[in-house]
């Protein structure tokens, strides 16, 4: 039967975050917000993409940070329309202030939140449980097990979040989201969606006279949320070999534990839940379990939310230590774990080879290594606060001595002032390295703050004039919009006078001494009489932009005789594209990745980098 | 039919690019497939890994020794990822010197194309050419030349001859 429809029904091969962007547009989404952040970034993309096909007239948007997409989001469907929000997990930190009261307040037209998790962690500071935050809000919340489910889910979110006037969380990890599955497309709903706001103040402005009564609201929707039928969980039944025995999973657990069961021939041997709501967790699901089972395994990722709902003794999961309290649940992790609960002998334990995985770095010729070369030198006593991006990688040269949250870097800067300063003892030069996307998103609070407070710090913004590390996203000063209109720039250089900062520079790091003169300058300014806050922008382009790249010199490199060997350049400069030839015990150019940029002149202490023009003909 | 193939490499040599092309070859036959990518920090030249499950899978993971097949775009890698395959697996490798794998030198055959990051085809199209994979090469043709942008078609469907070629001689 399923099969039948399969055939009739275009299917595309979608990545997790582009199933849940197609469910959007078949939703009939109006407005979609995102900051970028991996595991996530892909959804917003998507969504644009499918608009255009399918010729639908949305608004979709790169907002400045995930505060100001959730609030956007939000007041679109004050106006009775559907609007979806996406972030990673910790974008919802950022967007956690209008997030929680939303759930007070509710929403009119369907809003979908999606936090998307990144259980390991594989690119994130944290591997939180955006389920746990939806519970602390007291916002339902779906957890798809693939991107076909993902999809899915979208559709059942906004009638949720219509039917019972609350924001509803669709909680994808990273399996999920990259992730790819044939998937069967559906011809977008047209939903005639005008805008109409209703006043109310009492809802919409709640005082805290009124906020008592929709809490006590809240609460009853929950209350029937958890009652809800549709969001029983599926049981696959199992043959009773197990008695008293099963097993409850949601996620990407769930379907690890499947293809386990199933390769270990124990699918259908017990029973098997698959909990798609996780919170409200169903009510009746909580006494069935109570009643039935004397051993129940928990699988979930990455917090107890479900286990702790249960509350019940005979459960196994975190609390008992049965499942580790940290990392991703990987069919490696899960399958001892289900081997000890069933009391099955181990399976033979696959032992890796040791390798050593290659740590990732900066590209050759970007401009962040110069900028961080260059800082590094010209500081060696330095403190280095960073920040998220690509840039992070400058750790790999020495000049990244912290990296926290987004915008943490400046801030962080003036603390460590802050810190010296108060000893009396001669303060170190402080560093702040920022990207150009991050400032926007949450460097000008911290820039003013300091400004304000008189933090004789330095602070570089790296300008790349994109959000590298998460696919290339557009920032406010280069634009365009996410739907490729052309928007109005806002400029780093204005943005940072308006702070107030006492000095301000631009260069291309690039001319490394240049760069450095510009630097001391800046210290300088820092350290004088009426020293504060100096502000350098590093302007260069990511050069895995083919545009930037165009217009970019090529020079031929070559190492020569001159070439000591003191790994200098390899070690401080740390560009992929040098290594050292063991048998001559000197330095070698790869070809293959240089790009011939030619910051390495500057850098070798004994002249033995050498460009050239690159021969035309 | 189930066929579980994990591809390692690292960032930017392309295992995300013959990925895509697998997957919608299965897609073609009409199979079930999930694939699972590396995102985000580790793309920056570091160690990645893909993995792609054709046939009635859920998830998108290959568990340890479980994998029938092994693309390495970097032999270092299989240090590092040969745990995932079965003892029986084929393990197909871009490497000039011979080992205890399917050796082809990719990287010297797309630097004589005049493309050095066509070397993930080169590979591909090695694998299949030794009937290590679920379908067939002229399958893999197709996909990339329906699916692959116009500036990129040519010269990727002639790695992929090339490496078929290279498995035939």
């Amino acid at each position: 039967m399923e099969k039948e429809n399969l055939k009739q029904i275009e299917q595309r091969i979608l990545m997790g975050n582009e199933a849940i962007a197609r469910g959007l547009i078949e939703s009939g989404v109006t407005l979609a917000a995102s900051y970028p952040g991996t595991p996530a970034s892909e959804i917003l993309q998507a969504v644009a993409a499918f608009a255009k096909e399918e010729a639908i007239p949305l608004h979709a948007e790169w907002s400045v940070n995930e505060k100001v997409a959730f609030e956007t989001a939000l007041a679109n469907s004050y106006t009775g329309r559907r609007a979806a929000v996406s972030m990673k997990q910790v974008g919802l930190n950022v967007a956690s202030d209008p997030f929680l009261r939303s759930a007070y307040l509710g929403v009119k037209g369907g809003l979908v939140v999606i936090s998307a998790d990144d259980p390991g962690p594989h690119s994130s500071q944290t591997e939180q449980d955006s389920r746990f935050f939806a519970m602390f809000a007291k916002v339902p919340v779906f957890d798809p097990s693939s991107p076909r489910e993902a999809k899915e889910m979208v559709d059942r979110a906004f009638e949720l979040s219509e039917k019972y006037e609350i924001p509803v969380m669709i909680r994808p990890t990273t399996r999920v989201c990259h992730a790819r599955q044939n998937i069967p497309l559906l011809t977008p709903e047209r939903l005639a969606q005008g805008a109409h706001f209703e006043k109310n103040p009492g809802r919409w402005c709640a005082t805290p006279q009124y906020l008592k009564e929709l809490h006590r609201g809240l609460n009853q929707k929950i209350e029937e949320i958890a009652g809800e039928e549709d969001f029983y969980p599926i049981l696959t039944p199992g043959d009773d070999s197990f008695p008293g025995a099963c097993i409850i999973a949601s996620g990407v657990a769930l379907a690890h534990t499947w293809d386990l069961l199933e390769e270990m021939r124990l699918l259908r041997r017990l029973d098997l839940y698959q909990v798609t709501l996780p919170y409200p967790l169903h009510r009746a699901f909580i006494n069935n379990i109570k009643g039935r089972y004397q051993r129940v395994l928990v699988l979930e990722e990455t917090y107890p939310v479900i286990e702790l709902q249960l509350a019940v003794d005979q459960v196994q999961g975190r609390g008992t230590k049965m499942v580790p309290g940290a990392g991703e649940l990987t069919p490696e992790v899960i399958r001892p774990v289900i081997e000890k609960f069933l009391d099955l002998p181990p399976a033979p334990a696959v032992i890796s080879l040791g390798g050593e995985a290659t740590r990732p770095t900066l590209c050759a010729g970007c401009g962040h290594r110069a900028a961080f070369y260059a800082i590094r030198e010209t500081f060696p006593e330095g403190i280095f606060p960073s920040d998220i991006g690509c840039y992070t990688l400058g750790m790999n040269l020495g000049a990244v001595d912290t990296c926290h949250c987004m915008g943490a870097g400046i801030s962080q800067a003036a603390g460590f002032y802050r810190a010296y300063a108060a000893t009396g003892e001669k303060v170190p030069p402080i560093v702040a390295t920022i990207g150009d996307s991050t400032f926007f998103h949450a460097g000008v609070p911290a820039l003013i703050n300091a400004v304000f407070h008189g933090a004789r710090i330095m602070v570089v913004i790296l300008d790349n004039a994109t959000t590298a590390m998460t696919g290339h996203q557009p920032t406010p000063e280069t634009g365009p919009t996410a739907r490729g209109e052309t928007a109005h720039p806002v400029l780093l250089a204005d943005l940072v006078r308006a702070c107030g900062a006492g000095l301000l520079k631009e260069a291309d790091p690039y001319d490394l001494p240049g760069f450095m003169d510009l630097l001391q300058e800046a210290g300088e300014y820092c350290r004088g009489d009426n020293g504060g806050v100096a502000v350098v922008i590093a302007k260069h382009p990511c050069i895995l932009e083919r545009e930037a790249r165009k217009h970019q010199p090529v020079l031929e490199m070559c190492v020569t005789e001159d070439c000591t060997g003191c790994r200098h350049c390899l070690d401080d400069f740390e560009c992929p594209a040098l290594y050292l030839d063991e048998a001559t015990d000197q330095v070698v150019i790869d070809g293959a990745r240089c790009i011939g940029c030619g910051v390495c002149v500057h850098v070798c202490p004994a002249g033995a980098i050498e460009a050239k023009a690159k021969d035309q003909s | 039919m189930k066929q579980q193939i994990i591809i390692s490499g690292l960032g930017g040599q392309g295992a995300l690019t013959i990925t895509r092309v697998l997957a919608e070859a299965a897609a073609a036959l009409g199979l079930e497939v999930l694939t699972s990518e590396t995102h985000g920090m580790a793309q920056r030249g570091g160690t990645v890994i893909s993995m792609i499950k054709v046939g009635p899978f859920r998830g998108p993971l290959i568990p340890a020794g479980r994998a029938d097949v092994g693309l390495f775009l970097h032999a270092k890698n299989l240090g590092v990822h040969r745990f995932y395959l079965r003892g029986d697996a084929g393990v197909f490798v871009n490497a000039g010197v011979p080992g205890n794998y399917q050796g082809v030198d990719a990287g010297s055959l797309a630097r004589q194309l005049g493309a050095p990051v066509a070397a993930n085809l080169i590979l591909l199209g090695y694998a299949a050419g030794k009937g290590g994979l679920f379908c067939e090469a002229d399958l893999l043709e197709q996909v990339i030349r329906e699916k692959t942008p116009a500036r990129f078609r040519e010269i990727n469907l002639k790695a992929l001859r090339a490496g078929v070629d290279a498995a035939a001689a």
